[in-house]
């Protein structure tokens, strides 16, 4: 199994450690709902360096970026960040990832932990006559989330980057705890917060600087338990759950990731032709309205026929009760509209919501 | 340390003994590997049981895990404070939080079970 450069330290902490994707990862470290519900009313720390990091580099690395990206990378200036998927010919999703533009011929793709080899073998496939370097540099790099409303504070006597004035999915280089570090405002819990990510062999001190300031603030870390709790709250999708090669931008709710105006794309076509025919299905979130949990898999029943099953479920810490993200015919995808979940051997009541399910009030 | 007068499954049940009674829950262990536990289903009183049979289920925010009776018997109480308390398995496993008591059918069913050191014995042998 492969190691994050932080590995020690989750074992330090007593963490639960499980195989992830190949890695040896934290699940938890004092439990699931504690840590989720830290990271809701002070912060969290979590380890994320098993992620992927493409290096995209040369005279055609924007035009390669537009090429396999349905968002118009040419809305980046140096700093911005956007969310984006890798398409198939078919507009199906390989992966979603993040485009950080470092300057107009060097782009960074952040991609799934699940997917990283996967991904890169599809760009290098997709190099054709683009003027481009490919590197996948996901060993070389470590990268840590720290999330929350105390994010700020925690982070500030440790950066010499000025954190407040930063953007939402911008990013700036800088020194953490005297490390030379790219930090940017993004995250997947739909708090407010930054990724750090360092190239340096021996990052360990960014883990404990950040959780030695962080301590009196309520910070604790977090395992990939409640990464996955605080997401579906946030309603981010997760690739293999939500999303995959089965599935749209348009029919996962991600319509605005597609820029058709920007030009031509991998999967522009099917994506056209969807738009004009119309969805089939959509992802929608849902809530069970009787007791038990729905987990990803469980047959979804509606009208009493069988119709699919549910891609993302789980208990959320926050509101006490079972909630998911599933497909749905389009003519019941409405808000309040009720279907069934077979669980075990019952047939559970749920209802079609609004998401996010969570959204931060600061 | 596991109460020396319990006895336990391979599945991580415990079973305390009083005359013809059967008291059942889960060990320590079981509930670490669980999680935070949000939802019991328990079964009805009167229902019977063979051993091995599922008595009901512990849902954890990670996961779904059935219990086994380790004995054979009659369901004569559930243990309704984990429904409003399921916090109770992780917070408590080899007291407040019994699960079921049986009237034990078979008495004679308690000799495949192993006892408390038998049991942590067998935990080390899991760790490798």
């Amino acid at each position: 199994m492969k190691q994050t450069r932080f590995n020690a330290h989750h074992r330090r902490l007593g963490a639960r450690m499980i195989e992830f994707c190949g890695w040896d990862m934290p699940v938890e470290y004092k439990g699931l709902i504690e840590e989720h519900l830290a990271c809701r009313q002070a912060a969290g720390l979590f380890d994320v360096s098993h992620m992927g990091e493409i290096h995209v580099t040369g005279k055609d690395a924007l035009a390669f970026v537009q090429h396999i990206s349905p968002n118009d990378a040419a809305r980046l200036s140096p700093g911005m960040i956007q969310y984006t998927g890798l398409l198939t010919s078919k507009g199906t999703y390989v992966d979603d990832m993040l485009v950080y533009c470092i300057h107009p011929e060097f782009y960074l793709l952040v991609v799934n932990a699940a997917n990283t080899d996967k991904d890169f073998a599809y760009v290098v496939s997709q190099k054709g006559r683009f003027a481009v370097q490919l590197d996948n540099a996901s060993d070389r790099y470590s990268q840590l989330a720290l999330q929350g409303r105390q994010a700020i504070p925690v982070l500030q006597p440790l950066t010499d980057v000025p954190l407040a004035p930063m953007h939402s999915f911008t990013f700036v280089f800088g020194q953490v705890a005297g490390k030379e570090c790219l930090v940017s405002r993004t995250g997947y819990t739909g708090e407010d917060g930054f990724e750090i990510y360092s190239l340096d062999p021996d990052p360990g001190i960014l883990w404990d600087a950040i959780l030695e300031k962080g301590a009196p603030l309520g910070l604790q870390p977090v395992g990939l338990g409640a990464r996955d709790t605080l997401r579906l709250e946030a309603k981010l999708p997760l690739y293999g759950n939500d999303i995959d090669d089965t599935t749209t931008p348009l029919e996962c709710d991600f319509a605005w990731i597609v820029k058709f105006k920007k030009g031509d794309f991998l999967g522009r076509d099917v994506l056209v032709r969807q738009k004009e025919q119309g969805l089939t299905r959509k992802l929608v979130g849902f809530e069970l309205l009787d007791k038990g949990i729905a987990r990803p898999h469980y047959p979804v029943y509606v009208d009493g026929a069988p119709a699919g099953q549910v891609s993302s479920g789980t208990f959320s810490p926050l509101f006490r009760k079972s909630i998911g993200l599933v497909y749905l015919p389009i003519a019941k995808t409405a808000v309040g509209t009720e279907f069934e979940i077979g669980i075990r051997d019952k047939k559970v009541k749920a209802a079609v919501v609004p998401t996010p399910f969570y959204k931060r009030n600061y | 340390m596991y109460p020396q007068n319990y006895y336990f499954t391979k599945d991580h049940e415990w079973v305390a003994v009083d005359g013809d009674t059967a008291t059942i829950g889960i060990s320590d262990f079981a509930q670490k590997q669980l999680g935070d536990v949000v939802y019991v289903e328990l079964p009805e009183i009167g229902k019977h049981f063979n051993v091995h049979q599922t008595i009901g289920t512990i849902e954890s925010v990670k996961a779904v895990s059935e219990v086994f009776s380790p004995v054979s018997g009659e369901v004569v109480e559930a243990n309704a404070a984990l429904n409003s308390a399921p916090e109770t398995i992780n917070q408590d496993p080899h007291g407040k939080a019994w699960i079921i008591k049986l009237k034990m059918k078979n008495p004679a069913d308690l000799k495949a079970l192993m006892k408390a050191p038998d049991y942590e014995k067998f935990l080390e042998g899991l760790a490798h």
